[in-house]
């Protein structure tokens, strides 16, 4: 919040609001901040999902709104569906059904609180940020538990069921990876964890020794089943579940579930690139000079293009391979990551 | 123990080896055509919108007759022995005066049967595919430009059978 609260003090007048206000307003205000450049960073994500998709299967993509191959599509696409009827159908859990898309989203945005988008530029520097975001993220599954109860639907319930066993049992080994990085840090703080990385590229976790790099590609994998995407989109497989939790949904509050979706893909993505590619830093001393925030979007989005790409060249898992690779291979294969990378720092 | 560690090893084999695919499919040009905007060249002689030149046309109802949906109109009536002598283009004369001659091309089933049996050769397909309309009575053409000089009600000459 340092320098949101900083520019905050410059309002004439404002030390002579009340205490509570004071306190209060920073809070809001970052909010607000946030909750834009996550919209616009949805919105360009989906523009840039569709036009990869598009590009791999030959295709062109949006070409006509907006005019440059179609770059307000999505902003059309938003508009019509917060315009649209909002429809709750006869026999849901009435309660749950309109909570549970803001709750799966709110997991996603609770946890841009604790990332360092720029050395200064951060809402707030927890001294237990990582586990922090660990422990929010998980908050989303609950909402889509209760997406997929409340909508009294049997694809909907199987969907959440499947997203509930799957993100639970992907945090394991993504949790793991994560360790593996703390015990060179020695700090759970997110800014600590990039200052420990400082000095170009070659100084990034990915790059220091093997484990670290195998450690980078498990939590990659992790985080892909966590905000279900494909291999991993289980909870959503058109094929089968018709549209998963969501199925039910409709105009804004599907709008929300989408936001969420995005919005997690850009959350694992930026903990990947804060705890293996440096964060803020860059990755050559000649390109000190850009800013900090510019750096680290370019790796969250580099990252999120790896995870375009792996989307629309993979098919989707069984359920039971997918139960496998986590139990049987990801799981022992963080256990001895995190024996390896202990060994290596005492060494 | 060997087939877990196989396994893994072709399964990253897998992955790498679509993702390539993947890759190269991306900066392969794409095969989208921007339809409004770009237009194939249809071929030569394909079978589209049909047009009656109708000032070459002599009235014979050969295409009506031949028509095998029964979508041509041809209503016909002798021009009078004091009128001008009219002559198509490639100088057939005119004996009959063509006054209705009506195409519903939502009939239509681009046979070109028509345009086969047109002695003068004015009936021809073009290569215009553009044109939906909004009610469907839109798509009966009507090419005659003559008024009928006999009035109404006096016997008519009709070779056609719609
Ligand atoms: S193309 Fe065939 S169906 Fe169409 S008007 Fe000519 S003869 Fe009739
Ligand atoms: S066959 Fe040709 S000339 Fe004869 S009525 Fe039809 S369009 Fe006219």
């Amino acid at each position: 919040m340092e320098s949101i609260a900083q520019l905050l003090q410059k309002i004439p007048k404002y030390d002579g609001l009340p205490e509570m206000l004071q306190a209060l307003i920073p809070i809001i205000v970052s909010s607000i901040v946030i909750f834009a450049l996550l919209a616009l960073a949805v919105l360009f994500m989906v523009w840039l999902e569709r036009k990869v998709s598009a590009h791999i299967q030959d295709r062109l993509g949006p070409m006509v709104v907006g005019g440059w191959h179609g770059w307000a599509q999505t902003i059309a696409d938003a508009l019509k569906l917060l315009l649209k009827e909002d429809i709750v159908p006869e026999s849901v859990d009435r309660v749950l059904f309109k909570m549970a898309p803001f709750i799966v989203f709110l997991g996603a945005f609770a946890a841009f609180v604790v990332l360092p988008f720029g050395a200064s530029s951060f809402v707030t520097d927890l001294n237990i940020g990582i586990l922090y975001i660990v422990a929010v993220s998980s908050l989303s599954v609950i909402g889509i538990i209760m997406a997929g109860w409340a909508s009294n639907n049997k694809y909907s319930l199987y969907g959440s069921m499947r997203a509930a066993a799957q993100v639970i049992s992907y945090e394991i080994p993504a949790a793991v990876a994560i360790m593996t990085v703390v015990i060179y840090v020695g700090s759970l703080s997110m800014v600590e964890i990039v200052r420990a990385q400082e000095g170009g590229f070659l100084n990034w976790f990915l790059f220091r020794n093997p484990f670290l790099f195998l450690a980078f590609i498990v939590y990659f994998i992790a985080s892909l089943a966590e905000v279900n995407r494909t291999p991993f989109d289980l909870p959503e497989a058109e094929s089968e579940l018709v549209a998963g939790y969501h199925t039910e949904y409709s105009g804004m509050r599907f709008a929300f579930f989408f936001l969420a979706e995005y919005a997690n893909m850009f959350l694992v993505s930026s903990v990947a690139a804060t705890l293996f590619l440096g964060g803020w830093t860059a990755p050559f001393s000649i390109l000190q000079f850009i800013p900090g925030p510019v750096v680290f979007f370019v790796k969250a989005l580099v990252l999120i293009f790896i995870q375009m790409w792996m989307r629309w060249s993979l098919p989707r898992l069984r359920v039971d391979q997918l139960m496998y690779i986590n139990w049987k291979v990801l799981l022992p294969i963080s256990f001895a990551l995190i024996l390896g990378a202990g060994w290596m720092a005492i060494l | 123990m060997l087939t877990y560690f196989r396994n893994i090893g072709q399964g990253i084999l897998t992955i790498v080896n679509s993702m390539a695919v993947a890759s190269r499919h991306l900066f392969k040009p794409s095969v989208t055509l921007q339809y409004p905007k770009e237009k194939w060249a249809m071929p030569e002689r394909s079978r589209m919108r049909l047009h009656n030149k109708v000032e070459d046309c002599i009235g014979c109802g050969q295409c009506a007759r031949t028509c095998p949906t029964d979508c041509i109109l041809v209503k016909t009536e002798k021009r009078g022995k004091e009128e001008p002598p009219v002559f198509a283009a490639d100088g057939t004369a005119k004996k009959l005066r063509t006054y209705v001659f009506d195409i519903d091309m939502a009939l239509c089933c681009y046979c070109g049967l028509c345009t086969f049996a047109c002695p003068t050769q004015c009936l021809v397909m073009t290569g215009d595919y553009e044109y939906s309309v909004y009610s469907i009575d839109e798509h009966i053409y009507h090419f005659a430009k003559e008024k009928p000089l006999i009035p109404a009600g006096s016997k008519e000459q009709s070779p056609s059978k719609g």
